[in-house]
């Protein structure tokens, strides 16, 4: 069986899981949307709200993605599942892979859903075509999960898990808040100085460096006996 | 199988030998130079009191945890530096049940048969282990003993050569207790070999010639499961 066919039957696990019991994501859904919601309220004018809009978007999104990538691992430690998966055997990098996959996935649902409410509350210019605008989310989700993923796993077992995991993963993320939120909103104003491809290739090279190294260090932890 | 440590370099089968293994958590050493083997297709009882080493052993030969000092073979292979090859053949049925809470039966199996590469039929399983009428029940909805019931038919789905059970009997009423018991027998007369620890010597001997008991991380007594009953578990 190959890593890729193990990779995606770990991911239909997680999503199915999810789809089983869809108050999960539907948590992070409204968290991240109540973010949106008081950020809104606490900006003085309409104007300044429709300048800040791509970078609130991908603020509360990494805010709320510490409740969904903390849920991911939780699960797998209920029942000791994820001893299950080392001895069944599931290869570490396919555990990586398809767990990390299926938090980006989760991740992109929650940034479509949660676009039209920024429309609504923010009023941003939207000058740019949707596929791009599309293309900035799947980066920015696939640049959030790997490195997120990575530090889910090695926080769960400790104590405080849920506060642990922000203050190991926001370091790691910081360029992908960055380049994100100005991809975001130079796409949406028109991008007139073409900078958009440049924060692109820089969550491109963010995403190649990390879905690599990152799924090294998990094979690394996943088994220390 | 009655042999002691010190004769295992001369045991020469493609079963199950363990020599001289040893296992700390910290400082503490909670098995220390345990060594006994099992022929391929037999079938070896281990009792013990809580504590003993009984759980630690079986996770150290399913490669759950790292052999400190010592080694297990099996099919004549170490077991850790060979453990990637070893977890297709060898199964353990745990305290943990190794579970999708969110998942019914079905899904269950669905899952682990999808993540391992498994091409069963898994509504004959489900039969096997008495749960095909739960339909789209999550597992979150089970009683311990259906739980057990279906890490059972989870453990079924790899056909396994090895087979470590941990206390298999627990938390199951008489009709579970006898549908284990059923999986147990078709396991023997299939061929796989088989470690059972249980604190229900008296099933257990049902299924096992031979006997071991542990106590404090060694092992205190082995031989024939008959006397083990005969002793009413305290040889």
């Amino acid at each position: 069986m190959t890593l890729l066919k193990q990779s995606l039957a770990v991911a239909y696990k997680d999503l199915l899981t999810e789809w089983r019991q869809p108050s999960r994501i539907a948590g992070v859904f409204f968290f991240c949307f109540a973010l949106l919601l008081l950020f809104a309220f606490a900006m003085p004018n309409t104007q300044m709200l429709s300048d800040i809009a791509g970078g609130t978007l991908w603020l509360g999104l990494l805010l709320a993605s510490t409740r969904s990538l903390d849920q991911s691992f939780h699960l797998e430690m209920e029942n000791g599942a994820l001893e299950g998966m080392v001895l069944w055997p599931v290869p570490p990098l396919a555990m990586f892979y398809g767990k990390a996959l299926a938090n980006a996935l989760l991740l992109t649902l929650v940034t479509l859903a949660l676009t039209p409410l920024v429309v609504v509350l923010y009023h941003p210019v939207w000058n740019g075509d949707i596929p791009t605008f599309l293309g900035i989310v799947a980066l920015g989700c696939l640049a959030l999960a790997a490195p997120g993923t990575l530090v889910a796993a090695l926080s769960v077992q400790a104590r405080g898990s849920s506060a642990l995991l922000p203050l190991l993963m926001f370091p790691l993320v910081v360029p992908v808040v960055v380049a994100a939120s100005k991809a975001t909103t130079l796409h949406l104003e028109g991008d007139i100085m073409s900078q958009v491809d440049d924060w692109m290739r820089l969550l491109v090279m963010f995403n190649l460096a990390h879905w690599a190294l990152d799924g090294w260090l998990f094979t690394r932890i996943a088994e220390d006996g | 199988m009655a042999s002691t440590p010190d004769s295992h370099n001369a045991v020469v089968h493609d079963g199950l030998v363990v020599h001289d293994l040893s296992r700390r958590f910290g400082p503490r050493w909670v098995l220390a130079r345990v060594g006994f083997d099992v022929p391929p297709g037999d079938a070896l009882l281990v009792v013990g009191h809580n504590g003993c080493g009984k759980t630690t052993l079986l996770r150290c030969l399913a490669t759950a945890l790292k052999i400190h000092h010592g080694s297990a073979r099996f099919g004549g292979l170490d077991m850790w530096e060979n453990r990637a090859e070893l977890r297709h053949k060898v199964a353990l049925l745990s305290h943990d049940s190794h579970l999708y809470e969110d998942l019914s039966a079905r899904q269950n199996l669905d899952v682990w048969a999808k993540m391992g590469g498994l091409h069963k039929d898994l509504d004959a399983l489900l039969e096997r282990v008495g749960l095909e009428h739960t339909g789209k029940r999550p597992v979150r909805a089970f009683s311990a003993g259906m739980r057990r019931r279906l890490a059972l038919a989870r453990v079924l789905l790899k056909d396994p050569s090895l087979i470590l059970f941990d206390e298999p009997f627990s938390a199951l009423d008489p009709a579970g207790r006898a549908t284990v018991a059923g999986v147990l027998q078709e396991l023997r007369e299939r061929g796989a070999t088989i470690l059972l620890s249980t604190h229900h010597h008296e099933i257990g001997a049902r299924f096992a010639d031979q006997a071991m008991r542990m106590k404090e991380g060694r092992i205190v007594w082995k031989g024939p499961s008959h006397e083990l009953l005969s002793s009413g578990g305290h040889p």
